[in-house]
């Protein structure tokens, strides 16, 4: 995999992460025309799209496009399947994940990706595995401030 | 406080983006934004020592800044100080800062590095984990000069977590990408290979991508991995759905790594070992027939994984391409495929079909579903659903449904999204050639693709067109007649007028019996779009008009007057007014002999026999290729021959003769003989997938050739694509020599693959040894290519460096000769006037001697003159001629066989400018060659 992006459907984007070097000119450019790109197709349509030489593969899930990267040999399905399951990731730690848990958690939806894709390609498949990192991880800190689970937001969860 | 938070709660940043959110305006934005950036700076450079938790918190807060969009020039200093916090919420941020915004300023990368270098080594695996990502993250070949050799080693180290062991593989995956030449192959690659037996299917899934990679690379090295992978396979395939517990996805075992094991195994050719092979094609059998069975869950993620599975095994049976059964087979999956409800599995079907129809055992089964996919043509609503469907007819066809599939296509055409119409073009034109039985049909095909997507035929079509109806008399009076009716049209495109023009101008004559069709209405018919024409249409207008001249004495007088009119005469631009000149005053002053023999038909183009074809007889027996696609491939290499290649008149080609220029478009220079390498992208090539003929050298290789005899570094060749450089050292028979190849554009070049060939002479005599290179090299990269070089015995020739790649569409083919001569295994000897002309004296049987007088290319300066001695190799004997204006030089040649004393002597004649060169050597081929190779240099 090059890339994996992550954005809204007014354009924004809310993670980006590159398994190719590229400057910072060129990210913002492969995104603009990207997240147009996508953004323009309607939604019955396939979930494939042949870009440069590259195979895109994206998927929308509630308010978010998740879109990735892949070279002519790669499978489209399986790929398909890595955004899947990344947000069964997403949603098992943040518990029903919405936009805004990734927004305000950036950080963490960064760390939970880095555990089970690295340098773009699959490095643990196992959800008990990955969150179990991702847990001890949290565990490490010395101590946790008690943040009140207030979730006003949001219907946005359905679809998968 | 919309969102929660878990483990470690960043308040202030919470607040922070916020606040972000809650802007109305992107002015409020950057305001709120550069306020927040003006208070971390003053925090950073407070007196106060910021405590771990702020430090994270604002380099977070930075981090989120940069994501936003928005530039970010400090606080590197305080994530790399992060780095070394004891606290692993703190070191975290510390790495994904480093990792989103690291660039190779020096002092920092030293520091980051240390801290890379202190977690790595960590006993507390959760720190190593972090080091290892950050590494991967970032991949800089700083990182891998620093790393790449330690990580193996943790790799493959009993004791590591199998956490640590999977970040490591992609890790050390990332870092090879990167920078191959600094991951140096050992011990542990055999240690790799077992990881494909680990128990944890974790480490097992990791490894795979890493073995895939470097066997890529490396086949030779890693080949026991394809047992190990089909055994891996076989247990999973035949595992029930619950066997793999977490690893089973919506009960399909391990998909991740069962693709991944297929891709492995499409390295490499189906295995030999019988045993392995079986276990293999079962394997596959399985996965076919678990396709047919009812789905163990309605879920999609069912199906996408169970094919997924079944895609990438199709895939590794297509590779092999060996076992007629399991091709049909999955021919016919894939036809099932094609009419499923899921529009994903109907791309990937029509995808996958198209490398089936390729294969001699799946071809006919792929033609039976063409009703569906000309239907897929018509229905799909997804143009790149769409476009897979005019792949696949594309590749499926063949003489017996080439007529329907190129009019499935016409009709498509009219339709089509403007996105990729003049790709269809394409293809049409080469299917109606390839197949055309019926020339008429062809003509019709070509004028129908002008009259529907005019705008889409690019140069090539239509020139190809007229060469074609040039070359086929049977097929002049159809083309004569299809292009007049087509003229009358009342709007028609302007590439119908130029393909119309040229070819009424030649064979007018042939319907000019019809009164419909007479002389006069003929010119009518063109005039009347004259006006509406660009210039080098009209340009070709005017030879038609000439050309008319000559067939139709009596429209002379009208059309001498409008070449006198003002509008011609006088017109602004210089080649019609050129031409209308040339032209009136040829139709005055010329007798009709001598217009009749300027003026006479085309003569047919050519089918000589091309350096490329020659190459493609040899290669595949000159049986094998037909008639026409020998002229298709001759037609390739020629019009690949210039940057314009205009159907201009053949003979003539080399003296600008007003003849030559009469017929052709002005501005298009002659056509060279051989294809120069940088081709524009056409027709056939643009298509043909396995382009093996090489280039003819490329124009200035002698040159740059001749540069390097006394030189080991520099630039060889640049085009606007490419520039190779090169860096070498010799030493006795030895050398090295390092090739650089250079992207200068901003796209990537693919299949690059660069090859050395030498003569069976030359191979006898001069062994090198390389390793293939990345296919891939990115816009703007450089990739490097070492040869290593041993002089068997002396040679004369030099080794051909020949590179082909694609670019965008297009497929490139560069060759140069590689500089590698007999005078670098030169080792200077010093000596004394009197040693030097008591062996002088020795060698003195005519056949030792080789010697040129010649002319001085180059201002006759000493100083040069000695430093290209020196050059040479030899060394520069000061003091031994008696002739103080006289260079002698001494040395031995070293080949593996043998050493050979070689002496030299240059006498510079000022007056004349030239100069006298001796050899004297023990073998006359060396004295012979070594003269050759110095005179060139003065």
């Amino acid at each position: 995999m090059q890339f994996m992006l992550l954005f809204s459907r007014q354009g924004k984007l809310r993670l980006q992460k590159w398994y190719v070097p590229l400057s910072d000119k060129e990210k913002k450019k492969i995104t603009r025309e990207l997240v147009q790109t996508v953004l323009a197709r309607k939604p019955k349509m396939c979930s494939f799209l042949e870009w440069r030489d590259l195979k895109i593969v994206y998927k929308r899930y509630a308010s978010l496009y998740f879109c990735c990267a892949i070279e002519d040999q790669d499978n489209e399905l399986i790929t398909l399947e890595i955004i899947h399951r990344y947000v069964e990731l997403l949603d098992k730690y943040f518990g029903s994940v919405c936009e805004l848990d990734i927004i305000f958690n950036f950080e963490k939806a960064y760390f939970i990706l880095d555990e089970f894709l690295l340098g773009g390609e699959v490095q643990e498949t196992s959800k008990k595995n990955v969150l179990k990192a991702i847990e001890q991880a949290d565990l490490l800190q010395e101590k946790t401030e008690h943040v009140s689970h207030s979730k006003s937001f949001v219907g946005c969860k359905k679809a998968y | 406080m919309p969102a929660v938070s878990k483990g470690d709660g960043m308040r202030g940043l919470a607040v922070f983006i916020s606040d972000i959110r809650n802007c109305k305006s992107k002015e409020a934005e950057i305001k709120r934004i550069n306020k927040e950036l003006a208070n971390i700076r003053s925090k950073f450079k407070g007196d106060k020592a910021l405590d771990g938790y702020s430090k994270k918190k604002y380099v977070c807060k930075l981090l989120f800044i940069f994501l936003l969009g928005h530039d970010i020039d400090f606080g590197h200093m305080e994530a790399v100080n992060l780095l070394s916090s004891n606290r692993y919420t703190e070191k975290q941020i510390g790495y994904l800062f480093i990792s989103v915004l690291v660039n190779s300023s020096s002092e920092l990368i030293r520091l980051i590095n240390n801290a890379v270098k202190n977690d790595l080594g960590s006993r507390n695996p959760a720190f190593t984990g972090l080091a290892l990502h950050c590494i991967a993250n970032v991949g800089s070949r700083e990182m891998a000069e620093a790393f790449a050799g330690e990580i193996p080693k943790i790799l493959v180290a009993g004791d590591a977590m199998d956490s640590v062991k999977q970040s490591a593989a992609l890790c050390l995956l990332r870092l090879y990408r990167t920078s191959p030449d600094l991951v140096p192959m050992g011990d542990w690659t055999s240690r790799v290979v077992h990881l494909l037996n680990d128990q944890h299917l974790g480490v097992v899934t990791a490894a795979a991508s890493l073995i895939t990679t470097l066997a890529q690379k490396n086949p030779e090295e890693f080949k026991t991995s394809v047992s190990l992978a089909v055994s891996r396979l076989s247990r999973i395939v035949t595992s029930a759905s619950t066997d793999l517990q977490d690893y089973t996805y919506y009960f399909v075992p391990a998909p991740w790594l069962s693709v991944k094991l297929l891709r492995l195994l499409q390295c490499y050719p189906p295995p030999e070992d019988p045993a392995v092979r079986g276990r293999l094609t079962e394997c596959l059998e399985t996965i076919l027939n678990k396709a047919q069975e009812p789905p163990k869950s309605k879920k999609v993620q069912h199906s996408n994984a169970k094919n997924a599975v079944l895609f990438e095994a199709i895939s590794l049976i297509i590779h092999h391409d060996s076992e007629p059964n399991l091709l049909v087979r999955a021919c016919n999956q894939l036809g099932q495929f094609l009419q499923h409800r899921e529009t994903n599995l109907r791309y990937l079907a029509l995808e996958s079909m198209c490398a089936l129809a390729s294969s001699e055992f799946s071809h006919e089964a792929v033609k039976t579903h063409i009703e569906t996919v000309i239907s897929a043509l018509k229905t799909e609503r997804d143009v790149s659903v769409r476009q897979r469907a005019v792949d696949l007819l594309y590749a499926m066809c063949d003489r017996s449904n080439a007529q329907q599939i190129v009019a499935e296509m016409l009709s498509y055409l009219e339709t089509a999204d403007y996105s990729i119409r003049e790709e269809i073009v394409l293809k049409v034109a080469i299917l109606a050639e390839k197949y055309a039985v019926d020339y008429t049909w062809y003509v019709d095909t070509i004028l129908n693709l002008i009259r529907i997507a005019g705008d889409y035929v690019s140069e090539e079509v239509w020139y190809r067109v007229i060469q074609i109806v040039i070359n086929r008399d049977d097929v002049q009076g159809y083309a004569a007649k299809t292009v007049f009716e087509a003229l009358q049209a009342p709007a028609c495109h302007e590439n119908l007028v130029k393909v119309g023009g040229y070819i009424l101008g030649e064979f007018g004559n042939l319907i000019a019996g019809d009164p419909r069709s007479s002389p006069l209405t003929q010119f009518h018919l063109l005039h009347s779009k004259f006006h509406l024409c660009s210039v080098p249409t009209r340009a070709l207008l005017l030879s038609t008009y000439i050309k008319f001249v000559n067939l139709f004495p009596e429209v002379k007088g009208t059309i001498q007057d409008v070449l006198r009119s003002d509008s011609q005469l006088k017109n602004a631009d210089v080649e019609l007014q050129q031409r209308a000149v040339e032209y009136l005053r040829l139709s005055t002053v010329a007798s009709t002999d001598i217009l009749a023999t300027v003026l006479e038909e085309m003569p047919p183009f050519p089918e000589r026999e091309s350096s490329i074809l020659a190459k493609l007889k040899k290669k595949k027996g000159p049986s094998t290729v037909t008639d026409l696609e020998e002229a298709k491939r001759e037609r390739s290499a020629d019009v690949n021959g210039g940057p314009e290649p205009a159907p201009s008149s053949t003979s003539a080609a080399s003296t600008p003769s007003p003849s030559a220029d009469l017929l052709g478009l002005g501005a298009a220079p002659p056509v060279p003989t051989g294809p120069p390498p940088s081709a524009g992208g056409l027709l056939v090539d643009v298509f043909s997938d396995s382009p093996s003929a090489v280039a003819p050298l490329a124009p200035g290789s002698e040159d740059n050739f001749a540069r390097f005899v006394c030189k080991n570094n520099g630039v060889l060749f640049e085009n606007q694509l490419l520039q190779i450089g090169l860096k070498s050292e010799f030493r006795q028979n030895l050398g090295r020599m390092f090739i650089f190849y250079g992207n200068k554009t901003s796209t990537q070049f693919l299949s690059f693959t660069p090859t050395l060939i030498c003569s069976d002479d030359l191979q006898a005599n001069l062994s090198l040894q390389t390793k293939p290179v990345d296919p891939t090299v990115d816009g703007g990269a450089q990739v490097q290519q070492a040869v290593n070089i041993e002089c068997v015995s002396d040679f004369t020739e030099a080794p051909v460096l020949n590179i082909q790649f694609r670019y965008g569409g297009t497929f490139q083919n560069v060759s140069v000769k590689l500089p590698i001569t007999l005078n670098k295994f030169f080792q200077p000897t010093e000596m004394a006037s009197q040693d030097f002309f008591q062996r002088w004296k020795q060698l003195s049987n005519p056949q030792q001697e080789v010697q040129n007088i010649f002319k001085a290319k180059h201002p006759m300066d000493t100083e040069i003159t000695k430093a290209k001695i020196i050059g040479f190799g030899s060394a520069l004997l000061e003091e031994v001629d008696p002739n103080p204006a006289n260079f002698v030089g001494a040395g031995i040649i070293h080949t593996k066989t043998t050493q050979i004393g070689c002496l030299l002597r240059l006498e510079p004649n000022l007056q004349a400018q030239m100069y006298r060169l001796t050899l004297r050597t023990s073998r006359e081929t060396v004295s012979q060659r070594l003269c050759e190779l110095l005179s060139e240099q003065f």
